[in-house]
């Protein structure tokens, strides 16, 4: 009985420290938010409160004045284009490694390659690839930044699909090769169906990491038409640095989507960003 | 190998083509080219010239390189101490709960998932100095962050590596709870009955228990402190008189404002050999049974 009371009270220390962590990251991010629909008189006089007078147009200004429906039309074409050949070429590759031939030499050669590949950073080789996607054409195309986030993320996913396809049992490929599937076959029609949860969980990783990609943003699009939501919210900062309630306004436009992805698929988002890193 | 599956070692290399076709252009050829470009004095444009070793001499007279290397190191340290002892502080307190443990941890998680702008934005503004926190304390007639941090040259990067923190911590949260729920309890339960406390068992089962994955948490800080640029970037770019400059930036502005190709190749260079340096290093450790 003793103990249970000391464990009792000891929880009130811990839920209050817990508490406490937790109030430093939800005050912040209050603030944002009362910013967002604050109008600016009110900035100088309640800095930090929820305003006085709600004011949601700041909401609108930001998508009016930030050309808001041509940026997220951006980033979604980064997004979804970025998904199409990333998940392609990654999905390809984790079934070759994982089913195909999983104690072949390939797995060591590719791990290997791709391990190293991750442990580049991105520093050392975007200046040449900045000047290559000149010489190709490919600089300040919404198609050149989608092939250099895909390769970005290659190495994650194809280790994620990987390790998910592993645990397909070898049956069901030697029954599908016995009825005549050809091995492209054995992909599109056994593996693919039966590992489309690994295929959400790498997906919406891979959009979170493009949605808020920085450094290759700014450095490969130029032209304002072109950029994608993080660069033009840069932009932005220094723009409009005075008008808080429009830049925060605008910055929650670009949290909400993933915002409100993270509240659907909490669980995938967790386990798929510490994998990736733990694995990775 | 079955023998259903004939010549399948052709078949294999040809579904792995495409992500190493688009890996090799992206991330190795041009680190390959990195790697020759930094003994050249190319500016982008002009005549490519041999200069040999020439850019690893001025960079280690460079005295914006020197210090944005010490920034670094501040950074990486600071890194490996301020987030992870919070992080296992409150992970081992979140294994002892378990109403609103959920809540807890999606908002600690919740930063993590932010743009690195947007997380900036908000602490521009709690630490700006008319509005945020300075005005507040203005208002209560008390003269407090009446002076930005990111304006101050002895705090820049502290301030900076304090949003930065506040982004990540929740992270290294999620890893060590992982790490703790794999814990046998049945260890606890001896050593409750042996009566010890709540730190002894912290100390002598949980951190034994998760060292694996918290030597992973380690390297991984490690690394991916080298490249660290957007916060820098955002918050300061590096100032003021280059009080907050790391690596990264430095490069960045080598490269693309002064278009110093060969420079900022050897700068790119020295991250590599450092990354390569410390992966090599855990390597080593692990191939001689230390189990990291």
């Amino acid at each position: 009985m003793a103990t249970a009371r000391f464990r009792q009270r000891s929880s009130y220390i811990n839920h209050s420290i817990l508490f406490f962590m937790a109030l430093t990251i939800i005050l912040p991010l209050l603030v944002l938010i009362f910013n967002s629909i604050k109008p600016v008189e009110e900035f100088g006089t309640n800095p930090l409160g929820f305003p006085t007078e709600i004011r949601l147009m700041n909401y609108y200004d930001a998508w009016v004045n930030g050309n808001y429906t041509q940026i997220f039309f951006n980033s979604m074409t980064l997004v979804v284009g970025t998904l199409i050949l990333n998940l392609t070429v990654s999905g390809l590759a984790a079934f070759s490694l994982a089913a195909l031939n999983p104690r072949g030499i390939q797995t060591v050669v590719v791990g290997l390659y791709l391990l190293v590949g991750i442990s580049i950073p991105a520093q050392l080789y975007i200046l040449p690839l900045f000047l290559m996607w000149k010489s190709l054409y490919l600089l300040d195309t919404r198609i050149g930044l989608i092939i250099i986030y895909s390769a970005l993320n290659a190495p994650f996913a194809t280790f994620l699909i990987r390790s998910y396809m592993l645990q397909l049992p070898t049956e069901l490929f030697e029954a599908a090769k016995l009825d005549g599937a050809s091995t492209m076959q054995l992909f599109t029609r056994v593996a693919l169906p039966l590992s489309w949860p690994v295929f959400l969980t790498t997906a919406l990783i891979v959009s979170l990491n493009v949605w808020n990609e920085f450094l290759f943003a700014i450095t490969f699009i130029i032209t304002d038409d072109y950029k994608p939501i993080s660069s033009i919210l840069f932009a932005f900062q220094s723009r409009f640095a005075n008008d808080y309630g429009l830049v925060s306004a605008a910055s929650i436009l670009m949290a909400a989507p993933i915002a409100i992805l993270f509240m659907f698929f909490q669980r995938r988002f967790i386990a798929g960003l510490t994998s990736g890193a733990t694995k990775g | 190998m079955p023998k259903f599956l004939t010549n399948i070692n052709a078949i294999s290399w040809y579904f792995l083509m495409p992500v190493l076709f688009i890996h090799f252009f992206v991330i190795a050829f041009p680190s390959i080219l990195s790697l020759l470009l930094c003994l050249t004095d190319w500016n982008g444009f002009g005549k490519i010239n041999y200069v040999g070793l020439e850019n690893f001499e001025e960079l280690f007279r460079d005295r914006i390189f020197k210090k944005a290397v010490y920034h670094n190191f501040i950074w990486t340290i600071m890194f490996l101490t301020i987030p992870v002892i919070v992080a296992l502080i409150i992970a081992y307190l979140l294994t002892g709960i378990k109403r609103g443990q959920l809540f807890y941890r999606l908002v600690y998680f919740f930063p993590y998932i932010l743009a690195s702008i947007v997380n900036c934005l908000i602490w521009r503004y709690i630490f700006h100095p008319k509005h945020g926190l300075g005005g507040w304390f203005e208002n209560q007639g008390i003269d407090f962050l009446s002076k930005s941090p990111f304006a101050m040259k002895e705090t820049a990067l502290y301030a900076v590596a304090w949003v930065d923190m506040w982004h990540f911590w929740g992270f290294l949260v999620i890893i060590y709870l992982t790490g703790m729920y794999q814990v046998d309890e049945s260890l606890y339960e001896a050593a409750d009955i042996e009566g010890a406390t709540k730190f002894q068992k912290f100390r002598y089962i949980t951190i034994p228990m998760i060292r694996p994955i918290f030597i992973l948490s380690l390297i991984i800080i490690i690394i991916w402190s080298v490249p660290t640029f957007d916060y820098v970037y955002i918050l300061t770019m590096g100032g003021p008189a280059y009080s907050s400059e790391v690596v990264a930036n430095h490069l960045y502005s080598q490269a693309f404002q002064r278009m110093n190709v060969g420079y900022a190749s050897t700068i790119g260079v020295m991250m590599f050999f450092y990354v390569g340096i410390i992966v090599g290093f855990f390597a080593l450790l692990r191939r001689l049974g230390w189990e990291v």
